[in-house]
This record gives C-alpha cells, sequence and structure tokens, in this order.
C-alpha cells in the first residue's frame, strides 16, 4: 500500500488532518509530521524523514503538505533520498489526504494516487 | 583569503551576531511573516556552533556542507532549506579546498545564491534575501580584482541598499505575499540577516 505524509507547520493540524482520514480509510498507511521537534510551529526535516521511513514500501509514499517550508523542507527530504519511490503533490491537504487514503487503502499505485490527486488540485469545492 | 581556520572563525562569528541581532530579525519577522526569522536562525546557528571544534580539521567544503545540513534540520522555518541548501551548494562548489581566494569566494557565493533561487523559486524584487543576495554578488563580481577587503565592503554596501529597497516592494513570494500591498513599508527580514552575515564576514578577512 502507498504511504502518505502529512506535513505542516502545526503538529496539531497534521494530526488532525490524519485522524480525519481514518472516518474513511482507518487502515491507510499515513503519518503525520507537523511543527518541529518541541511541538513548536515549524517544518522539522527529521519528523519529515522519520514519517516517511515508517509508512515507506516499494510501493512509494507520496507527501502532502501545506506551505512555505513545509514544501521546501520536503523537497530537501525527497532529494536526500534519491532512491526512494517519493512524491510531493500540490493539492489541497485536507481534501487531498481523504482522496489518497481512500485510494490507497482500496490498492491504487503511486501513479494512479498522482492522477487523482491532480484532479482534487482542480476541482472546485461549489 | 581564508583557510578552514578562518572560516570556521568567520562562522563563529556569525552566529554571535545572530544571537545578538536575534530578537530584531523576529521583530522584522512580525509584521509580514511568522515572528519567527531571528528564533529560527539563532537556534539554527547556535547548533552550528556546537559542531565547530570538530570540524576544525576539515577541508572548506567539509564545514560548509555540515553548517547546511545542520541548518536544514534544525531552523525550522523557511531559511533553513534556503540558507541550508545555499550552504550546502557552497560546500560542494568549495570540495577539497583549504584555503580560498576572493575568485573562490565569489565562485562559492554564485553557486550559494543560484541554490537560494532554486530552491525558492524566486527571482529580483519579490521582497526575499534574494534582492541583497543577487546585488551584492554583482557589485562583488565588478571588483573581483581588488583585494577581498574591497570586494567584500562593496558587497555589504551594495547588500544593505537591497535591504532599503525591499521596502519599496509589494511580497510576491513567502508567507508576506499574503499580506500584498500592505508589506509595503516593511524591510525583509531574511534580506537583513544575509547582510548581517555577509557584514561580519567582511569583518573578519
Amino acid at each position: 500500500m502507498v504511504g502518505i505524509v502529512i506535513v505542516s507547520h502545526s503538529q496539531k493540524l497534521a494530526e488532525s488532518v490524519v485522524e480525519l482520514t481514518t472516518m474513511m480509510a482507518a487502515d491507510a498507511k499515513i503519518k503525520a509530521a507537523g511543527g518541529m521537534d518541541d511541538g513548536n510551529f515549524g517544518t522539522s526535516f527529521e519528523k519529515i524523514q522519520r514519517a516517511v521511513e515508517e509508512v515507506y514500501s516499494d510501493d512509494g509514499v507520496i507527501i502532502l503538505m501545506d506551505m512555505g517550508s513545509a514544501v521546501m523542507t520536503t523537497e530537501m527530504v525527497i532529494e536526500m533520498m534519491p532512491e526512494r519511490k517519493i512524491k510531493m503533490i500540490d493539492c489541497p491537504l485536507v481534501e487531498g489526504a481523504v482522496s489518497a487514503t481512500v485510494s490507497a487503502v482500496c490498492g491504487a499505485s503511486m501513479e494512479q494516487l498522482e492522477e487523482e490527486l491532480e484532479k482534487v488540485a482542480a476541482t472546485k469545492k461549489f | 583569503m581564508a583557510d578552514s581556520k578562518k572560516v570556521i572563525q568567520i562562522l563563529r562569528a556569525i552566529g554571535s551576531k545572530i544571537e545578538e541581532e536575534k530578537d530584531y530579525l523576529t521583530k522584522l519577522d512580525q509584521p509580514i511573516g511568522d515572528s519567527d526569522h531571528g528564533i529560527n536562525m539563532a537556534r539554527g546557528f547556535g547548533e552550528v556552533e556546537k559542531k565547530l571544534d570538530d570540524l576544525a580539521d576539515k577541508d572548506i567544503g567539509t564545514i560548509l556542507k555540515t553548517v547546511g545540513m545542520t541548518l536544514v534540520s534544525t531552523v525550522g522555518g523557511a531559511s533553513g532549506p534556503l540558507y541550508g541548501s545555499a550552504f550546502l551548494k557552497a560546500g560542494m562548489a568549495a570540495a577539497g579546498k583549504t584555503e580560498m581566494n576572493v575568485q573562490d569566494f565569489l565562485e562559492i557565493m554564485d553557486t550559494a545564491i543560484q541554490a537560494v533561487q532554486q530552491r525558492g523559486k524566486a527571482v529580483l524584487d519579490e521582497k526575499t534575501m534574494l534582492d541583497a543576495m543577487i546585488p551584492s554578488l554583482e557589485a562583488m563580481k565588478a571588483e573581483a580584482s581588488e583585494d577581498a577587503k574591497t570586494v567584500l565592503k562593496k558587497g555589504v554596501e551594495a547588500a544593505w541598499k537591497g535591504v532599503e529597497h525591499t521596502k519599496d516592494i509589494i511580497a510576491t513570494k513567502g508567507r508576506a505575499s499574503y499580506l500584498g500591498e500592505r508589506s509595503i513599508g516593511h524591510q525583509d527580514p531574511g534580506a537583513t540577516s544575509y547582510s548581517y552575515i555577509l557584514e561580519v564576514i567582511s569583518q573578519q578577512i
């Protein structure tokens, strides 16, 4: 199953996004990497790296994140693991997490997840 | 211009300067950012400081790469990946060197500033650290045949001029971009911290 990592400046926000996904996909391999190691606002390179390790398999990992340093730090984590199958995806964090976990549990490949998340990114709420 | 020992001395001085200006840098980040630039930079360079003793006998490339990795791991805000990438790429450009001259320094700075551009996907005039970095590099390159002190002096002048100019720019990158026109009048914290760093290098060489 494709693993999913949620990166946010806020530990609580990342954890809550993960919590929300259990409503529809309780068995998903998803991990929060929010805030700094001490719980303060920020993004932690090591926290993201650890989260990737925890949900990693040959099926790969996709990472969804909020803005700014979350994006840049995630990018650096991916660059430091060149041999791994990891992708960061640009889409709304909550909707993307829900869509990705449901699809991952249903057996979607990383490529299929990417396509779906592109649709999520293009979908208007109303 | 500098050997490994000198580079370590400069890094220590940068750490002290950042610590000294910590509150000021954070204050600059309050109206247009997330109020953490000084705190984050001081945390990162504080961790760098702890590693410097073990780096004393290493080449300049290794020293700079270690600084970069430490900043990436410990800063926590956008300046982590930005300065982190700058030092990492600078370290690659300085690999194996135990001594650098002005020409080497300018090449290393060029590589570092390109790394910031690539990481942040920003260009000149978006109210970012690049608004101090790019003009300072150009000013230094224009004086490349002069001695290190003169080159750095020109660089520092251009960097602070760049910082002044950030007050007139509407932010289009980073947190400040959410404020749009309301970001006018405020000076960019990242451009400011870079100018302090360059100023310290200029004082130490």
